[in-house]
């Protein structure tokens, strides 16, 4: 493969990517961009990260080896990198330290982010709480009601939590309703964008913050297994796990690069955010990418167990490795995700995020049919804490 | 000349402001946007704008959001719109038309097959809100190729690289966003906006029109005194959402023609 230098000056990814926005973001954008250009060549903000992320959030985080899961499994060895070890339970942190960092070094005083389930919520009011930020949380009305517990915490941390009620009420209108506020106080508030979606240079900025992940996979492989896995697999809503542990891989030919979507109650119901397998390409949140849309271009509504799958766009790499043929997009339904939920609960011991168990799910499904000395990497992206009630509920159990 | 250019042309010769006025396709239902966009007319409208509804309208307001919504429910997309633009060409062929969209919709339709479709209906300038210059030189030749206007925001926040740049792709006029906001936003400032006129007329010949958080006569009066127009559209949508159906029509035409009878009070100075 040639070298891979994605995205060009301008935020493109072949053809996604790039800047759909509002005349008046524009010049935001472009000072978060030279902003963040600065910092990455600055010896002394990445050190400054790199320390945050070994003190703070808990890395390097371990890679697991699921001896007896792969063993009943009957094939292919499977790899955790495990994600769900970083403070706040997921790998979301690691762009919100990242991004919060540069708030601070731009001189921004307040933060204001978007979240689905709650954790990009939570990351960011921890990093604010961390670094004494005013923060404001958009969350979509039905998400708030669905997620309290996630609520209550971003309280607790200082955060205020503004449930968002235009649209269907979920997190697309959520990161609407950020970008409104953004545009309205552009001149003191950082946004902290969640996911390798959003405008230039969100999608490369949450990657290289993200790329952490990928970048301790490979001396672990090494360490652990004597060679790098044979393919890597992550569950893609926006997709910033998966950005973040492919990253580092991309350049690796042997290495096939897997995201697991959620395709909900399946594909053909229509009840699903299998973005990459079921959508065509559009413009949303500011950039061009595979959506999920109906003839006339209207966004439709999603359905995942998960709710930090449940997005109707993905981030405009993954739409660009995805056309180049680099990466390959499956989905997972509710109940595999579950299943595998519960092989990993029940078997090692591990209670993953439904997010992460969609992954999980690929992976048991790949792994018998190859041979037992094939290695399969998972990214176990979060824990599955936040997801008691969601499982439990669904068993017909109340809590 | 366009039809834009020539009112354009029309007004500065009798030393008069452009009144934009906008409403939002199908709302409150499919039927009453012809007869809401000849009210506005009617009642001195110059230019109209007609937004395209869009699931994600992330640069409008809770009132536009809403409009956005009712149009939705009524399953209006951008192929009812041009059927609408159609028939209010049919009705007057006068007034100049532009369609106000997010890039989504004219992508799912195609561009190309866009340009092509609204200039035969008759449309005759086109804003994609969420299109800078920068992602659409391609489309916005297209556009001009077909006789369409290409209309750009430039905003408080717009650099004097971005506001040349921006005046080198606009056509017709240039949509000068009074704040930093949202449309509808309520802290309209117009010692700010007449702060930044000088430095966007200075970049272009065109007309600069300023709109967002424009809501009565005596805003829309003071300021145009510092531009060539006004654009007013939540307002009138506000007008049409408490109306209902059947009083719409007389509602945004009690509404706009006191702001239309402000501009044209206004000391004349001359045509520029």
């Amino acid at each position: 493969m040639r070298m891979y230098d994605l995205p060009d000056a301008r935020g493109h990814f072949g053809p996604y990517g790039g800047t759909f926005v509002a005349e008046t973001l524009v010049h935001a954008l472009e000072e978060l961009r030279a902003a963040y250009l600065e910092a990455r060549a600055d010896a002394a903000f990445q050190a400054e990260f790199r320390d945050e992320l070994a003190h703070y959030v808990g890395r390097p985080t371990p890679i697991y080896h699921c001896r007896r899961w792969s063993a009943q499994l009957g094939g292919a060895q499977i790899y955790l990198k495990r994600e769900d070890l970083n403070h706040t339970g997921a790998h979301k942190i690691n762009n919100t330290v990242g991004q919060a960092l540069l708030a601070r070094r731009m001189g921004k005083r307040r933060v204001i982010a978007e979240t689905g389930a709650g954790m990009h919520g939570v990351a960011t009011a921890t990093v604010a709480a961390r670094y004494g930020m005013t923060c404001v949380v958009y969350m979509g009305a039905e998400d708030v009601e669905r997620q309290s517990a996630n609520v209550y915490r971003m309280k607790l941390l200082g955060a205020e939590v503004v449930p968002v009620e235009s649209g269907s009420r979920t997190l697309k209108d959520a990161l609407n309703e950020a970008m409104r506020d953004w545009v309205t106080n552009v001149d003191d508030t950082f946004y902290i964008l969640g996911t390798v979606a959003g405008p230039h240079p969100y999608p490369m900025m949450v990657r290289d913050f993200q790329s952490v992940i990928g970048e301790e996979c490979k001396p672990q492989m090494r360490e652990l297994a004597g060679r790098q896995p044979d393919a890597v697999i992550a569950c893609v809503g926006g997709g910033s796990n998966a950005m973040g542990i492919f990253y580092p891989y991309i350049a690796e030919e042997g290495v096939r690069l897997i995201g697991v979507e959620a395709a909900g109650e399946g594909l053909a119901t229509g009840r699903h955010a299998a973005t990459l397998c079921a959508g065509r390409p559009g413009v949303l949140h500011g950039n061009r990418t595979y959506l999920l849309q109906d003839a006339n271009g209207q966004i439709l509504a999603t359905h995942s167990i998960s709710a930090g799958l449940d997005y109707p766009g993905v981030g405009p790499e993954h739409a660009w490795l995805k056309d180049s043929g680099r990466a390959e997009y499956v989905a997972v339904t509710d109940e595999e995700a579950l299943a595998a939920f519960m092989a990993l609960c029940r078997i090692e011991g591990i209670i993953p995020a439904l997010e992460s168990a969609h992954a999980l799910a690929y992976a048991a499904k790949l792994a018998p049919t190859l041979a037992r000395d094939r290695i399969l990497l998972v990214n176990l992206s979060g824990r599955g804490d936040k997801d008691m009630q969601t499982v439990a509920r669904r068993a017909g159990i109340a809590l | 000349m366009s039809r834009i250019a020539a009112r354009f042309a029309e007004l500065a010769r009798g030393g008069r402001k452009a009144l934009v006025a906008y409403l939002t396709a199908g709302d409150p239902a499919p039927a009453l946007t012809v007869p809401l966009l000849g009210a506005l007319a009617e009642a001195g409208a110059d230019v109209l704008e007609l937004g395209v509804p869009f699931s994600d309208p992330m640069a409008d307001g809770p009132v536009i959001q809403r409009a956005t919504q009712r149009a939705l429910a009524h399953g209006v997309g951008l192929a009812q719109v041009l059927d609408m633009a159609r028939a209010f060409r049919a009705a007057d062929a006068r007034t100049p038309l532009v369609l106000m969209s997010y890039a989504n919709p004219i992508e799912a339709m195609g561009a190309e097959r866009f340009v092509r479709e609204a200039a035969a209906a008759g449309a005759d300038g086109v804003i994609v809100v969420d299109c800078p210059p920068e992602e659409c030189a391609e489309f916005a030749a297209q556009a001009r190729a077909h006789g369409l206007d290409t209309i750009f925001l430039l905003a408080p926040t717009s650099t004097e690289a971005r506001i040349r740049a921006v005046a080198q792709a606009a056509s017709g006029y240039v949509y000068y966003v009074s704040l930093k906001g949202i449309t509808g936003a309520e802290h309209l400032d117009v010692a700010d906006v007449a702060a930044h006129l000088p430095r966007v007329r200075a970049a272009t010949p065109l007309p600069i029109c300023v709109g967002f958080g424009i809501r009565d006569a005596a805003a829309a009066r003071r300021v145009a005194e510092l531009a060539d127009g006004v654009v007013i559209g939540s307002r009138i949508v506000q007008e049409i959402e408490a109306a209902g159906p059947y009083e719409a029509a007389a509602r945004v035409k009690a509404f706009l023609a006191p702001v239309r009878r402000a501009l044209d009070e206004r000391p004349r100075q001359g045509a520029a």
